[in-house]
């Protein structure tokens, strides 16, 4: 009786780009021009001027509960530019804003989204975007099934999808790797893996070394990459892409990164992070080793950082108020998207909001007004 | 016209609309070649295609999620599940997705799909495979609900759900699937959502029900004295319901009695019965009374027909609602 190894599996980390700013000139070589690097770092300087202002707007009551985005923006911008914008599709969490801006979304719309508004969830018509999705791993279901239909229809058109390392416990993560590999639909599992959901690490989460090699099960490449350098993650997103438009179907990216803020608005993570563990990722900080590689290739400077400083308070400040100054909804628009057409039920609700019948039906009189009319 | 089964009728619409619309893709445990486990797709991938009768792994989130991405980008799809207790996995999705989507975008994004579940007892089937979950479904809002009864009703009720812009939950009567035929025309027709229909007139009570105790309810009414004249509604949609059809009824009669297959406490007889007392009241000569599933859970398959509203026990109830 034989005894064989059936199946042996490894996992490959990439790193262009390191945290000291140094690059890998044969990995990195004719990846991403002088250009494109400067356009990636300025969506992540203002994406990051717009997460600060999200968490000030909160803390002085102006918007409800928000969810940094701060540390992870590398994951955000550098996948996003492998991306077609108006041909793919991007089904997000929450904590890639900057890829759904750069895809097209008005900024003004997450913030709405927070402020308590459906009209931030608007996704305007030719942005294939679903809204950031809060309970955890269930939009990478919709994902696959978006996937499923572009490959259904023959498009060159491929779907990315964002979710965090908690979200890999899920049931419907399983489900919509499992159903992506076995269908071989063209979708990109993203994974921001930072290291907490909300209180509990990685190491309590799973017992798997990586979160990449989850991947594996399902018969789908897999990659580990550093998510904090804008090459890799361009890299392995770019590549995942040609394979999926080729009819190789979905593939896995691991984005090693870490939240630098709280999970939310309404968390402390003093609570339980140790203070040293996030001064060592402070150091990591995606925004720092992209300047450090700009500035190497004399690329970028001082005065064009205060310019880019300026034009970002200054875009982010006019997001505000228009975000801000929209009319307040009014009690009716909760019923006017239930259904394509209004149910009678609910058209009355509407128009009386009210829920109690009484009064409302000229027909209904009753013992006591039928006796005093008499 | 052709004599249908129920199973024959759904198969019949399917078909008809997968060959109309190009959009339309079935998905679901065994639905390809096996035909599903009731057969009701039976034929469909060796006619359209084995990727539009499309098999998929065990995973009803799964099967309901792939189903909202699929409607997202512009298809039709209509998932199945093979019984509605195990409807519970992919209740979120149905829920908290398929049925939000529009509201919570405001319109810009929209689920067409029809959720076909078989429902109900009666079939001798092993555990889970007997409730009658229809309330939660209607309790959970952005989601039509229906359940026809005969196979003319479920194949243009299953037309007008698949045309329907919003997610719809088509529960399929399992104890009906091949309990009768029918004569049901092989042409395009819907039966609007929304609207219930008399099977039975009469002027001394009115009998609201939907799915298999239909047929329960018009044996309770052959066995009751001739000179009782029960007014049967079928009502074929359990939300958005069609409160007008019971109120013209119950303001001609005065007494009411609701039937379903699902437990008493917080079932839709319930939403009946209150719908009733509001729109009429000073027509009612009698309580309105419930003959439903007991508030326990659904038995194993010895006691299912004690469990169930069967004639017996409509019948009392009739002459128990005739008498007060």
């Amino acid at each position: 009786m034989p005894r064989n190894t059936v199946y042996e599996a490894t996992i490959d980390y990439l790193q262009i780009l390191d945290e000291e700013g140094n690059f890998d000139r044969k990995l990195g070589k004719d990846l991403l021009s002088d250009e494109q690097v400067v356009h990636l770092y300025e969506q992540m300087v203002i994406g990051r001027h717009y997460d600060e202002t999200a968490f000030k707007l909160q803390r002085s009551g102006r918007m409800g509960t928000y969810p940094q985005n701060k540390g992870q923006e590398a994951n955000a911008v550098g996948s996003a530019l492998a991306m077609v914008k108006g041909t793919d599709w991007i089904v997000p969490c929450y904590r890639e804003n900057a890829a759904l801006f750069m895809h097209g979304l008005p900024m003004h719309s997450i913030l709405l989204h927070w402020m308590g508004d459906e009209r931030g969830n608007q996704i305007p018509e030719g942005v294939n975007q679903t809204p950031i999705a809060i309970p955890i791993g269930t939009h990478m279901l919709h994902a696959t099934g978006i996937a499923w239909a572009l490959k259904l229809r023959g498009e060159q058109a491929c779907v990315i999808t964002y979710f965090g390392d908690g979200a890999t416990s899920e049931g419907d993560f399983h489900g919509a790797m499992n159903f992506a590999a076995t269908l071989q639909v063209p979708c990109i599992f993203f994974c921001q893996n930072n290291q907490w959901a909300i209180s509990v690490p990685r190491e309590e989460q799973m017992a798997s070394e990586t979160v990449a090699q989850k991947a594996i099960a399902y018969g789908m490449p897999t990659i580990q990459v550093d998510g904090n350098d804008i090459f890799a993650v361009y890299k392995a997103t770019k590549d995942a892409r040609e394979r999926a438009v080729g009819g190789g179907g979905p593939s896995f990216i691991e984005g090693v990164t870490y939240r630098l803020g709280d999970h939310t608005t309404a968390d402390d993570a003093r609570r339980y992070r140790d203070p040293a563990e996030l001064a060592a990722w402070e150091g990591k900080d995606p925004l720092i080793r992209t300047r450090l590689y700009l500035e190497s290739r004399r690329a970028w400077d001082d005065k064009k950082q205060i310019a880019l400083d300026e034009q970002a308070k200054k875009i982010v400040s006019e997001v505000v108020h228009a975000a801000e100054e929209i009319d307040e909804p009014t009690p009716s628009d909760m019923f006017d998207s239930m259904f394509a057409g209004l149910p009678e039920e609910l058209r009355v609700q509407r128009e009386t909001l009210r829920t109690s019948s009484l009064g409302q039906n000229p027909g209904q009189v009753g013992l006591r007004a039928q006796a005093e009319r008499a | 016209m052709a004599q249908l089964t129920l199973v024959q009728a759904i198969n019949q619409a399917l078909d008809h609309e997968m060959a109309r619309d190009d959009r339309v893709i079935i998905l679901g445990e065994d639905v390809g070649a096996n035909g599903g486990v009731f057969r009701v797709t039976e034929g469909l991938a060796a006619r359209h295609g084995a990727h539009r009768c499309q098999n998929t792994p065990l995973d009803e989130s799964g099967i309901i999620g792939a189903a909202v991405g699929l409607a997202i980008a512009g298809m039709r799809p209509i998932p199945e599940i093979q019984f509605e207790g195990f409807l519970g996995p992919a209740y979120d999705q149905i829920a908290n997705h398929a049925g939000r989507m529009r509201p919570r975008t405001r319109g810009a994004i929209t689920v067409p799909l029809v959720v076909r579940v078989p429902v109900g007892g009666a079939i001798h089937a092993p555990e889970m495979h007997s409730d009658s979950p229809e309330a939660i479904y209607a309790h959970s809002k952005g989601l039509k609900v229906v359940m026809p009864s005969t196979p003319y009703d479920a194949k243009g009720l299953l037309l007008s759900a698949i045309r329907d812009p919003d997610p719809v939950v088509f529960f399929e009567p399992k104890r009906l699937y091949r309990a009768f035929r029918e004569e049901v025309p092989e042409d395009d027709y819907e039966v609007p959502i929304g609207e219930g229909k008399v099977v039975s007139e009469g002027d001394d009570l009115t009998i609201v029900t939907w799915g298999a105790p239909v047929f329960q309810c018009l044996e309770a009414m052959d066995e009751a004295p001739e000179d009782v004249s029960v007014e049967l509604i079928d009502l074929r949609t359990m939300w958005p319901i069609d409160v007008d059809i019971i109120a013209q009824s119950v303001e001609k009669t005065g007494r009411c009695i609701v039937v379903h297959e699902a437990p008493k406490t917080a079932g839709l007889g319930a939403e009946v019965s209150s719908l009733v007392q509001e729109r009429c009241f000073l027509h009612l000569e009698a309580p309105v009374q419930r003959v439903t599933g007991f508030d326990t859970t659904m038995p194993y398959y010895k006691l299912e027909l004690d469990y169930l509203p069967e004639a017996e026990r409509i019948g009392a109830a009739i002459m128990e609602t005739l008498a007060y």
